[in-house]
């Protein structure tokens, strides 16, 4: 800069030092979503939303939560939830928002799948945003843990015994992972630190490289058409706003999802202030004690897929143990959403309803997901244990299939043409 | 229209896992079991219609009873302390002040006839266990005379306010002596190492049951222990379905302090997210107009 | 040339020193997340067998974890590699935790068996997974006889014949 003219109004001196006005353009303004969409699109500024609730109520939380062993149940159960004035509310908001936010990630992840929004110059968005999914798991995993309740303390114990499957290292990780020879006070804390600093922290890196992400390939649209962004800006921008198939990310965007977002936080409080229960488990709420185990343990519900695919094995097959066929299948579920990209080897972008071989897919996964769900928290006797196999065979099998379904469907689609 | 059909897709798959996971899955993990029965039919040694006579009861309390259990209200202190009387009988035997206010009026004569068959603890104290509750039954003593009795602990017991005063000495009468509260700073009178030794482990604090069993839990096992968990050594203790109530809203008021201030608050901000949700609405309104 | 190659140099041990650092780095940063030592010295738990009752299970607590000491009354037979013999008696030393994904089971005099409440496995008295999830039988943990005195966390005769014989 040359010459530094003295400046007229707020906005400008700021815009001199800050450029806030292009910035503004390009962030908001002039950041052009497609037009045709419809209220699945609002779910990334839903969990943007709820991110910061998560983060806000996380934050008063943190100024009365003791993390030791011998102090942390009283001080959640008894300091924030009677003495702390709306320290309740802190919890309660963050205890429903952590289980909601999962909710609001599935839809997420499953419009994603469901309009094709992971390929064809997109796969880095999917990348990302499974990315955060993991890493949310993770968020969600060890602040399960911090009430230090029968639940807390014996989900993390069998979540870490499971590691004690890789071969050879194992039981030393287990060890090394707990801190101690079992779930204990050096567990606690290091667990405390992971949850409230270090996968924060990779948390708030992941959204910006989300939303990053999606600057180049564009978001989807309803129809999952291709067109040329810069065109279509221009019309807007030139007053045939009704014509243009864009829109500008504030306000019309933002406008819409705001709109989606009342509709959510109706939904939300009443969750938070009326119906908690299924996400602060009753059993949680008794001291928690290693030489006592709870009638049931179960997972999270947003964890009990997965965890009914690695229970589903409890018989021996070829001379490998359930144990291990489990723990094959569990680490298969758990990447093999990563490279969904790479498994749908059709090039057609479209909503999977109108893509013939892909619908029956998507709609059997789901309900495959939908059952591993069920039988994930029903206790694993007799026809139940079967049933979860069989689901979780079942998932394995429409997996390993995609690529040979889709690429199917491909040739279909171009014989017709 | 389209996106309420897309709405309704996914309103119905939400629903469907919810309930599966939640009711559901709970159903299958806590069966129903048979409803509370606050009238101790079951137990039928004594014959309760008699009418019982207060002075009567009174001199057969003074000549039976004192020796062990205080009955402050009527005058009678408690013989020794705490910690001495539980190392005697292994509990402290309970101050009978509000015996016939708590107890239901059939358990009660049923339970001084023959206390182990009318607490459902025969699986603890049989004669093949060697064990014998510290206090003897008085089977020899004629029903009328057991009514007498219980007349007369009914004469002396003091009414109390419905309020948390109310509830809290309920809850001491009916639970204190072996267990704790520690979010309302209540010890239980016996000492832990000893109803340890009598218990056969430590009765559990009860700050958080409200939480963790839930009242619908509470109300059935309070009734009878036996029913939801089967060879626990808590005894059946007879309460009347008031003062069980009372007990209950009592774990409430310790546990659960702030659902009142939860549920009236929680109306507001719901009304107020519906108002944010309409002007919301407007806005979009507005602003797609120009779009479409 | 000359300036070129030592640029190649400079650049390759600047690099080369930047990933000692690196590494010593996240050596540091693991043994952080070791267990202390006062951790892994803890405990060695010694238990008085003499005044077991049969039948009757007693938990020792070892290392955070529930030992199962179980005396055999007259009727139930030892297991070679698995039974401790102690004066006349033979008794199961077992850390009690499934196998499956640790939970500790409960012991069922009558029937003689233990029984996992959290997916139903089951094991005979000397450990042996006999239903369910279970994929081996209940761990051995290292232990060390001094008279009637059971000392775990110690390895001593008995417990290294045992496991040399699986």
């Amino acid at each position: 800069m040359a010459e530094f003219k003295k400046a007229d109004s707020m906005l400008e001196w700021f815009d001199q030092r800050l450029g806030v006005v292009n910035f503004a353009k390009v962030m908001m303004t002039e950041y052009w979503i497609p037009k045709n969409i419809n209220f699945l699109w609002a779910m990334g500024v839903l969990l943007t939303v709820l991110f910061t609730f998560l983060v806000v109520s996380g934050i008063f939380l943190l100024m009365y939560y003791k993390p030791d062993a011998n102090m942390a149940f009283d001080s959640v159960n008894y300091t924030i939830m009677q003495e702390v004035a709306y320290g309740w509310l802190f919890r309660h908001i963050h205890a429903v928002g952590a289980s909601v936010v999962f909710l609001i990630i599935y839809i997420h992840m499953f419009t994603g799948i469901y309009y094709g929004s992971y390929k064809k110059g997109r796969e880095m968005i999917w990348i990302s945003g499974m990315l955060l999914f993991m890493l949310f798991s993770a968020e969600g995993f060890s602040g399960y843990m911090l009430p230090w309740g029968q639940m807390s303390y014996w989900a993390a114990y069998v979540i870490t015994e499971i590691f004690g499957g890789i071969p050879f290292i194992g039981d030393d990780l287990v060890v090394w992972i707990r801190g101690n020879f079992y779930v204990a006070d050096a567990t606690l804390t290091r667990f405390f630190m992971l949850h409230v600093l270090l996968i924060p922290l990779a948390i708030i890196g992941a959204i910006v490289f989300h939303f990053y992400a999606l600057r180049f390939p564009h978001v989807n649209n309803e129809a999952g058409e291709f067109f040329d962004f810069d065109v279509e800006a221009k019309k807007y921008l030139a007053g045939n706003k009704k014509h243009s198939k864009v829109i500008p990310f504030w306000p019309v965007f933002l406008s819409k999802d705001v709109f989606v977002l009342g509709v959510f936080l109706i939904f939300f409080f009443y969750l938070v202030f009326f119906h908690y229960g299924f996400a602060m488990d009753p059993i949680n709420f008794d001291k928690a004690n290693g030489l006592k185990t709870p009638a049931h343990i179960y997972p999270e519900w947003y964890f009990l897929w997965s965890y009914e695919v690695l229970r589903g094995w409890f018989f021996e097959i070829a001379g490998i143990s359930g144990k291990d066929l489990g723990l094959m299948a569990f680490g298969f579920a758990n990447i093999i959403f990563l490279v969904m990209p790479w498994l749908d080897r059709s090039p057609v972008v479209k909503p999977a309803n109108q893509r013939p071989y892909f619908k029956y897919w998507f709609w059997l996964m789901i309900a495959d997901l939908m059952v591993l769900t069920e039988f994930g928290k029903l206790p694993p006797t007799g026809p139940n244990a079967w049933v979860g196999f069989g689901a979780s065979l079942t998932f394995l099998v429409l997996f390993i299939a995609l690529p040979f379904i889709t690429k199917a469907e491909a040739a279909k689609v171009k014989g017709k043409k | 229209m389209k996106e309420f059909k897309i709405l309704a897709v996914l309103v119905a798959l939400v629903g469907i896992t919810y309930y599966g996971i939640e009711p559901y899955a709970h159903s299958v993990m806590h069966p129903a079991v048979a409803p509370a029965d606050f009238t101790f039919q079951d137990v039928k040694n004594v014959d309760t219609s008699l009418a019982g006579n207060v002075e009567n009861g009174k001199v057969l309390v003074e000549a039976n009873c004192i020796a062990c259990h205080a009955i402050e209200k009527a005058g009678h202190p408690a013989m020794m302390p705490n910690a001495d009387a539980a190392a005697s009988y292994g509990v402290v035997p309970p101050d009978l002040s509000q015996a016939g206010r708590i107890y239901d009026k059939n358990y009660l004569a049923n339970f001084i006839f023959d206390p182990v068959t009318a607490m459902h603890v025969q699986q603890k104290y049989n004669p093949e266990s060697g064990k014998a509750f510290p206090m003897p039954s008085y089977n020899w003593m004629s029903p009328q005379d057991i009514m007498d009795v219980v007349a007369y602990l009914q004469s002396v017991a003091p009414k109390v306010a419905d309020n948390v005063e109310g509830h809290k000495s309920t809850f001491e009468a009916a639970c204190g002596r072996c267990h704790n509260m520690q979010y309302a700073g209540i010890e239980a009178t016996t000492p832990a190492s000893v109803i340890k030794e009598h218990m056969g482990a430590n009765p559990p604090d009860l700050s958080q049951y409200i939480k963790s069993r839930g009242e619908h839990y509470l109300h059935s096992f309070i009734n009878d222990p036996q029913v939801l968990l089967k060879g626990t050594s808590m005894p059946r203790v007879g309460l009347t379905e008031k003062a069980q109530e009372e007990v209950i809203a009592y774990m409430e008021e310790v546990g659960d302090s702030k659902k009142a201030e939860r549920e009236s608050l929680g109306v507001w901000v719901i009304l107020y997210s519906v108002i944010f949700a309409i002007l919301a609405y407007l806005w979009k309104r507005k602003i797609w107009s120009e779009v479409h | 040339m000359m300036d070129e190659s030592r640029r190649g140099f400079i650049g390759k041990a600047f690099g080369a020193v930047a990933a000692v650092g690196g590494i010593a780095s996240l050596i540091a940063m693991k043994k952080t997340w070791d267990p202390l030592p006062s951790v892994m010295s803890a405990g060695f738990t010694t238990v008085d067998v003499s005044g077991l009752e049969a039948n009757k299970l007693e938990i020792a607590v070892w290392r955070g974890k529930p030992v199962f000491i179980l005396k055999y009354s007259a009727d139930m037979k030892p297991t070679d590699g698995r039974s401790v013999k102690i004066g006349d008696s033979y008794f199961s030393v077992m850390i009690g935790l499934c196998t499956h994904l640790g939970c500790i089971p409960g012991y069922e005099g009558d029937k003689k068996l233990f029984k996992c409440a959290c997916h139903g496995g089951e094991y005979s008295p000397d450990g042996v997974n006999t239903f369910g999830p279970p994929p081996r039988p209940l761990d051995i943990p290292p232990f060390k006889l001094d008279g009637v005195t059971l000392v775990l966390g110690e390895e001593g005769p008995e417990y290294k014949k045992m496991t040399a014989k699986v």
